[in-house]
């Protein structure tokens, strides 16, 4: 190869770079290190972890059963090694299979448009704001603080420096939305209103009543919700403009956080106004159905600053992951589920005093009475159980309350355990 | 009445939604350990749904063969060379798959306490500091999920700098070249975007530059090599020409794989930049995502990271969220962790002289590929290529065919098409990276295919006009599908 160049040595062939461009030491690191080594670097790094815990923690990361079908399908190289479908006629697979994540994301949320998947269910929440900012032709942003407040930071990223005013909604006593509060700072500058529903107390919030006040001001309803699994049973807010969420419950593994998969689904009529890619349906040279990525228009590589989003790689293989946990399941499984999660949870939330008296689906807000939430969990650390998320950190006000999640993974004797930890003096 | 009409073997599958009939299903939950509750009475009525209307109904074995037989209708880099320029398409370790998915690792919490995260913590520590020692930068954030999300990242970070300063300036550089995500980005930092013209020889022209740099330019965005996968010979002097101004140099490091272990960007002079770590450090780019943004920056943008940032304590890894001037979260938790694993093995399997031997090689293929297409196609430019080269349709387009169509033809041959009609400035671009993890019979095999195509276009233009032959989908109609977008699948009524 190097005689077809006319070169003697690899390195001529970056002779001609000047040499103040050029790296001339060895990069500072180890030598290459053979499979194994790695493999167990990892299983060691691995061992540091919570290995062997039960865990009631949620708060956006949800500790569900990942059918074994999941990674036989996405591990098969023909998804896991393809690039963004631009190719049509030899990505058809993956192109199916978007549009079929596509038709269950709308048939879950009770939107008609959703899009082939956002980063997370975080940045796709500035990412619907600034959908409803073109739509509307508003610009300030009202958000519930019983939004996860990690989401709601990201939204603060990237709304500060662009200058579009944000503003918290206070929840009630009960834990949900303080409707009183909305209708006091919505107004005729207010683009989109967001909440989270179940909330991040886990709380099912009533969209259809806060929906009429948010439209009553002609700004649009942006719902988020972060545990899909609840939309296997709860009515979905088919009153939202803008629906936007995570699908890490979907055999999505925790993974410390990521890679996971965000969604965006809207009506039709703001088809255009959606960010990133869309698979939609046609036909081939010889009419048969076929599927490739459309509305480019709207994406950066053909409008470039005018783009809907800068956004392009997106979360594909997770969307198919999810997609094979939603074809497994099916209507009846993910019905099923949903019903399993509403029952262990509130089979431990009987057990414990409750701060809020909403009604909840897979997760709640205990009260740590008489002991701090640090002590209960050091203690039920020693038990091989990690306890739920004290909510301090994230709302100050809620001192000696914690986020607890029960999943159909969670085992009634380590239930009993947790409630014995909250009971014992 | 014969329903199997394909010719393939592999038969026709329709939508999981037409396959579905009532009362199938692929799962089995274990039987409930506590008592069952009624959602009705437990959430309101009114907050229950009936159904997921039109939800599928399929058993396992036929969610198995649905997605068995859809993903043999995929080309994939596992079959054969994907030369998608700026892609870095190269070979995706199934080791990487195998440490991403050890069990303390993929069932990690990113609220578990931190005591027993230490494992996740010392991997992202360990990736960050190789990553700021490959760039020759001071600090790297893993947070970004994507290279575009790692641009934002950057902007918003000089944004943030420059309004310390106290002028955050009103626009950003971008050339005529750039990948379209770095106007984008710009623009959502709040940033006007100023086109910078290349030169005949595809680069920055230093004069066009001079005039275009006054005190009103943020930054510079530039991709080096640049897209026409040439080194910007006078990095250095095009970096001084900003900071001179105040201004900043955000580098897209999409082609970092023509870098690694050869040149180092915190070296000459860039202020910021990403990684595609799904592009140079191998995670499996998976049909479109996920990718991870990594972004390196220099001492003066250190402050500005995302929070949190990893903090050491002697023997122990804290996060630290007492930073008051970052630019705070661009997403939930610490990042695409499971994509980091895989990069980090990536790193450790090469070493220091294995990732320097990989740049080398992927020049080499490049520019062996480029001697053998140069005969027949013609090159955009004259300057060397690095690890990747591009040629424009010029000679086929006389005939009436355009890089589309030989991109298509190119798919009968068994292999997936280059990166068609990118960069801009280059009329009619074919855009082709092979990387390094490419034999030189596999490279060779291209380099026929792309010989005879430029034969039939002479010959028989018809015949790659209406490619492809061989798929199960012919020529697919894209201008139906955007002008009556179906976007998911309905019941017939």
């Amino acid at each position: 190869m190097l005689a077809t160049l006319g070169m003697q040595s690899e390195e001529d062939l970056i002779a001609y770079l000047p040499p103040a461009v050029r790296f001339n030491s060895r990069l500072s690191m180890e030598d290459g290190k053979s499979e194994f080594e790695i493999v167990d670097y990892f299983k060691e790094r691995a061992e540091r972890n919570a290995n062997g815990y039960a865990s009631f923690l949620g708060a956006g990361v949800y500790n569900h059963y990942r059918p074994v079908l999941v990674d036989a399908i996405v591990s098969r190289g023909e998804f896991l090694t393809s690039y963004t479908p631009y190719q049509a006629e030899i990505s058809q697979g993956i192109l199916a299979a978007i549009f079929e994540f596509q038709t269950m994301v709308c048939q879950l949320t009770g939107m008609e448009v959703a899009n082939a998947s956002m980063y997370d269910g975080s940045s796709a929440v500035p990412e619907a704001a600034m959908m409803a900012v073109r739509v509307t032709h508003r610009d300030r942003i009202l958000i519930a603080r019983a939004v996860h407040p990690e989401y709601r930071e990201v939204l603060g990223t990237y709304t500060h420096r662009q200058h579009i005013p944000v503003e918290e909604l206070a929840y009630e006593k009960n834990g949900r939305l303080d409707l009183d509060d909305l209708k006091a700072k919505l107004d005729d500058h207010t683009a989109a209103v967001i909440v989270q529903s179940p909330n991040f107390f886990g709380l099912i919030e009533q969209i259809d009543e806060l929906s009429h006040i948010v439209h009553g001001k002609g700004a649009l309803l942006v719902v988020v919700f972060t545990e899909a699994v609840a939309l296997g049973l709860i009515e979905p807010p088919r009153h939202a403009d803008i629906v936007v969420g995570e699908l890490q419950s979907f055999a999505i593994s925790p993974s410390y956080g990521g890679p996971f998969a965000g969604i965006i689904a809207t009506h039709e009529k703001f088809i255009r106004q959606i960010p990133g890619r869309l698979a939609g349906e046609t036909t081939d040279a010889s009419g048969h159905r076929a599927f490739c990525l459309t509305l480019a228009t709207r994406e950066q590589h053909i409008r470039r600053e005018k783009a809907t989003s800068n956004i392009c790689t997106n979360q594909a293989l997770l969307a198919l992951m999810a997609t094979v946990f939603m074809s497994l399941y099916g209507k009846q499984g993910m019905r099923e589920l949903a019903e399993q999660n509403l029952a262990k949870a509130h089979y431990l939330a009987d057990k414990l005093p409750l701060a809020f008296d909403a009604p909840f689906f897979n997760e709640f807000v205990a009260r740590t009475n008489g002991k701090s939430p640090e002590q209960i969990n050091a203690a039920l650390l020693d038990r091989k159980i990690i306890g739920g998320l004290p909510l301090a950190r994230f709302y100050p006000e809620l001192e000696n309350c914690v986020l607890l999640c029960a999943t159909e993974m969670s085992r009634r004797q380590d239930m009993d355990t947790l409630a014995q930890a909250f009971a014992k003096q | 009445m014969i329903r199997k009409v394909s010719k393939h073997i592999v038969q026709n599958e329709p939508l999981l939604f037409e396959l579905s009939s009532p009362g199938k299903c692929g799962y089995q939950l274990p039987a409930l350990d506590v008592p069952p509750v009624d959602p009705a009475k437990t959430l309101g009525a009114e907050n229950v749904r009936p159904e997921i209307e039109d939800f599928p109904e399929v058993s396992e074995f036929e969610v198995l063969r649905h997605f068995t037989r859809l993903s043999t209708w995929n080309y994939a880099i596992d079959l054969g060379l994907y030369p998608l320029g700026s892609c870095t398409m190269k070979y995706n370790p199934r080791v990487n798959e195998v440490v991403a998915r050890t069990e303390g690792l993929a069932w990690a919490h990113p609220y578990a306490p931190e005591v027993l995260s230490q494992g996740c913590m010392e991997v992202i520590a360990a990736l960050e500091q190789a990553l700021a020692e490959i760039t020759g930068m001071d600090a790297v954030t893993l947070q970004p999920a994507a290279g575009a999300h790692g641009e934002f990242t950057g902007v918003l970070m000089i944004r943030a700098l420059l309004e310390q300063r106290g002028n955050p300036r009103k626009k950003v550089l971008v050339p005529d070249s750039a990948h379209g995500t770095n106007p984008a980005t710009a623009r959502m930092v709040g940033y006007a975007v100023e086109n910078i013209k290349s030169n005949e020889r595809g680069m920055i022209d230093i004069d066009v530059l001079k005039r275009a740099v006054t005190e009103d330019v943020a930054a510079l965005m530039i991709t080096n090599p640049n897209t026409v996968g040439v080194f910007e010979e006078n990095i250095r002097e095009i970096c001084g020409i900003l900071h001179e101004k105040g201004a900043l140099v955000y580098m897209d490091g999409a082609n970092m794989n023509a870098l690694v272990g050869i040149s180092r960007p915190g070296d000459f002079g860039a202020d910021v930049m990403h990684l595609n770590l799904h592009k140079t450090f191998s995670t499996p780019h998976g049909g479109g995502g996920p990718g991870s943004g990594a972004v390196a920056v220099a001492k003066a943008l250190t402050p500005f990271l995302p929070s949190p940032r990893l903090k050491r304590n002697g023997d122990f890894w804290t996060w630290n969220y007492d930073l008051p001037d970052s630019i705070g979260r661009v997403r939930a938790y610490y990042g695409n962790f499971g994509v980091l694993v895989r990069a980090l093995a990536y790193i450790m399997a090469h070493g220091a002289n294995g990732l320097r031997q990989a740049t080398l090689d992927a020049l080499l293929n490049a520019n062996y590929l480029r001697a053998l297409l140069e005969p027949n196609y013609q090159i955009a430019y004259d300057a060397p290529s690095m690890h990747e080269c591009v040629f424009s349709d010029d000679r086929q387009a006389k005939k009436g065919v355009r890089t589309g169509d030989i991109a298509k033809r190119l798919i009968d041959y068994g292999f997936h098409p280059y990166t068609v009609s990118f960069p801009l400035i280059v009329r009619g671009a074919l855009m082709i990276e092979p990387t390094e993890t490419e034999s030189k019979r596999e490279l060779d095999l291209f380099a026929d295919a792309m010989a005879s195509i430029a034969r039939e276009v002479e010959n028989d233009p018809e015949l790659v006009l209406k490619a492809p032959h061989s798929t199960r989908t012919s020529r697919v109609d894209e201008v139906k599908a955007a002008r009556n977008p179906i976007v998911r699948w309905q019941p017939r009524s």
